[in-house]
């Protein structure tokens, strides 16, 4: 009975964790400085250990959320009188902590449900600074904002425990040393701040939906830590903009197939062979609601036309039925935004659905160093096997498929290629 | 511009306060808001309430006695530093000080530069 209780503190409290701790961390820099960020996460460290303990003695509070925000408030005043007369807080608020006529009520009034809001918002132009080294920005936001361990961010980028942590040292070093605020950009630095938000609220999603090699838990709640942060920014009155909405619908888009795209034995299951009746059904209204915000003004972007064309494939009520040929031109105008390898690849396989495999091999070979980018990534050479197969070269396809084989680390993917090749006539 | 201390002395009957949490609040409240004001305006340089607890140390003997023996409305209730041209503003700034309503009084008084 004992042991049960504490098993489910325990994943309360680690529930409570991941939905807690960027919110309350972000508060507590707001008021102790970005340069104080290690004392915000202590005092949020605290308040846990706090919970832990009380929760295993003690009934759970009604509202533990609250009860956490609480306690934390009451460790953040500690820590003021603990710490002013050596260190300077945030520099528009460290007279009113130092004094206490003020100090108390100054906490209070960054732990309303409005100016938690606005430190997240701070807390994520922070982490998303174009000052830090890109591979710093992830890491940064998912331990900050997302209360990601060490070894969860290690596993969903599929490092070791010990380069996350320097990144982390380094990036807090680096947030020192360049002097980012911790603030919300205004006038014509807001445009250039939000495009480096949004690459990495982009990369974030990217790495759980595709990467493939993670596990699956934790490529989910990357994908669900992009949408939520991105749904916190167009809550936001900087973020409330067609962009940020493309890039959400986008998100609810692709999340809605993610559960269908591996069975119950994690064997990965192509488009083609998809159960749509298993699509989530909300997340695609989500995503048709969130295009149509995002349609709201002017403005095309990268993120509205790649919403735009996840809807094609979302909306389609069968694979056949897909419509290739408005897919096609969506491409030819993402090309124009963004021409990289990637969306080349992506447009030849569409064009290969309208006009055969042939064209979409011969729009493959034209892609720019696509033979170096064939040697090192497997992404190339499992398409062009699969087009070969269409094509029926059956020998070509083998080498690619083998060729693919060899390059991929995902088991899953290892599997789905290998079962290609037995479908393929024996050489000679 | 020259750094004054403004004592406040009486006024802050926290005991009566704290019989009514929501005045009290709404009392902590105004000091807030006058202080952000000063703070804002960059004459802020720090200050603190204090306890009714107290020790006087006299004479060579440095004999210690409780309290400062004298009328309630006499106590230092706390004090602020606060930055300003001259004592005309100095005391400009304490008569927006939230004590007035407490039946309290300000003192202001200069810093004094020593030569060195």
């Amino acid at each position: 009975m004992r042991e049960g209780a504490n098993t489910s503190v325990t994943s309360l409290v680690d529930h409570l964790f991941r939905h807690e701790s960027g919110r309350m961390v972000s508060a507590l820099t707001r008021i102790f400085g970005i340069h104080n960020l290690a004392l915000a996460e202590d005092v949020v460290q605290e308040a846990f250990l706090k919970a832990c303990q009380e929760w295993r003695l003690n009934p759970i509070p009604p509202n533990p959320s609250a009860w956490l925000l609480v306690t934390a408030r009451n460790r953040a005043i500690d820590a003021i009188r603990r710490h002013r007369h050596q260190v300077a807080f945030s520099e528009d608020i460290t007279h009113l902590l130092n004094s206490e006529y003020t100090a108390a009520g100054t906490v209070d009034g960054m732990f309303l449900d409005d100016e938690i809001a606005d430190s997240q918002l701070r807390m994520i132009f922070t982490c998303c600074h174009p000052a830090l080294p890109a591979e710093m920005r992830i890491p940064l936001t998912l331990r900050t904002l997302s209360g990601f361990g060490i070894q969860e961010i290690a596993a969903a980028l599929l490092t070791n425990g010990e380069t996350i942590t320097k990144r982390l040292y380094r990036a807090r070093q680096c947030i020192r040393e360049q002097e980012i605020r911790f603030e919300i950009p205004a006038g014509g630095d807001l445009e250039k701040r939000l495009e480096t938000v949004y690459t990495v609220l982009y990369l974030l999603f990217n790495e759980g939906y595709n990467s493939g090699r993670a596990g699956e838990l934790i490529r989910k709640d990357l994908c669900a830590e992009a949408m939520r942060l991105c749904l916190l920014l167009s809550q936001h009155r900087v973020g409330d903009r067609p962009r940020t909405y493309a890039l959400l619908s986008l998100m609810c888009f692709h999340a809605s197939r993610f559960d269908s795209r591996m069975t119950r034995d994690n064997e990965i299951v192509l488009l083609q062979d998809q159960d749509r009746s298993t699509w989530d059904g909300e997340l695609i209204r989500r995503g048709e609601y969130y295009l149509g915000r995002a349609a709201e003004g002017e403005e095309v972007s990268e993120y509205h036309i790649e919403a735009a064309i996840s809807a094609q494939y979302a909306l389609a009520p069968s694979f056949h039925e897909t419509d290739w040929i408005l897919i096609a031109g969506l491409y030819d105008a993402l090309l124009t935004l963004k021409a990289n390898p990637l969306v080349k690849l992506n447009r030849a396989v569409v064009l290969g659905r309208i006009h055969g495999p042939q064209v979409a091999i011969e729009e493959i070979h034209r892609i720019d160093g696509w033979e170096r980018l064939a040697s090192r990534h497997y992404l190339y050479n499992a398409v062009l096997g699969q087009l070969y197969i269409e094509a029926d070269d059956h020998i070509r396809a083998r080498e690619c498929i083998t060729r693919a084989g060899a390059l991929t680390t995902s088991e899953a993917e290892k599997r789905l290629l290998a079962r290609k090749l037995d479908t393929l006539r024996p050489p000679n | 511009m020259k750094d004054f201390l403004l004592l406040f002395r009486g006024g802050n009957d926290m005991t009566a306060m704290r019989e009514s949490p929501e005045n009290y609040q709404q009392h902590l409240v105004k000091w807030k808001a006058w202080m952000e004001a000063l703070g804002k305006q960059g004459k802020f340089l720090g200050g603190q309430p204090l306890s009714g607890e107290a020790r006087v140390i006299s004479g060579s003997k440095k004999v210690v006695t409780d309290g400062p023996y004298v009328e309630g409305k006499e106590i230092i209730g706390g004090y602020l530093l606060v930055r300003a041209a001259d004592m005309k503003e100095a005391v400009r700034l304490s008569s927006d000080c939230p004590i007035f309503e407490a039946d309290g009084i300000v003192e202001v008084r200069e810093i004094r530069e020593l030569e060195a």
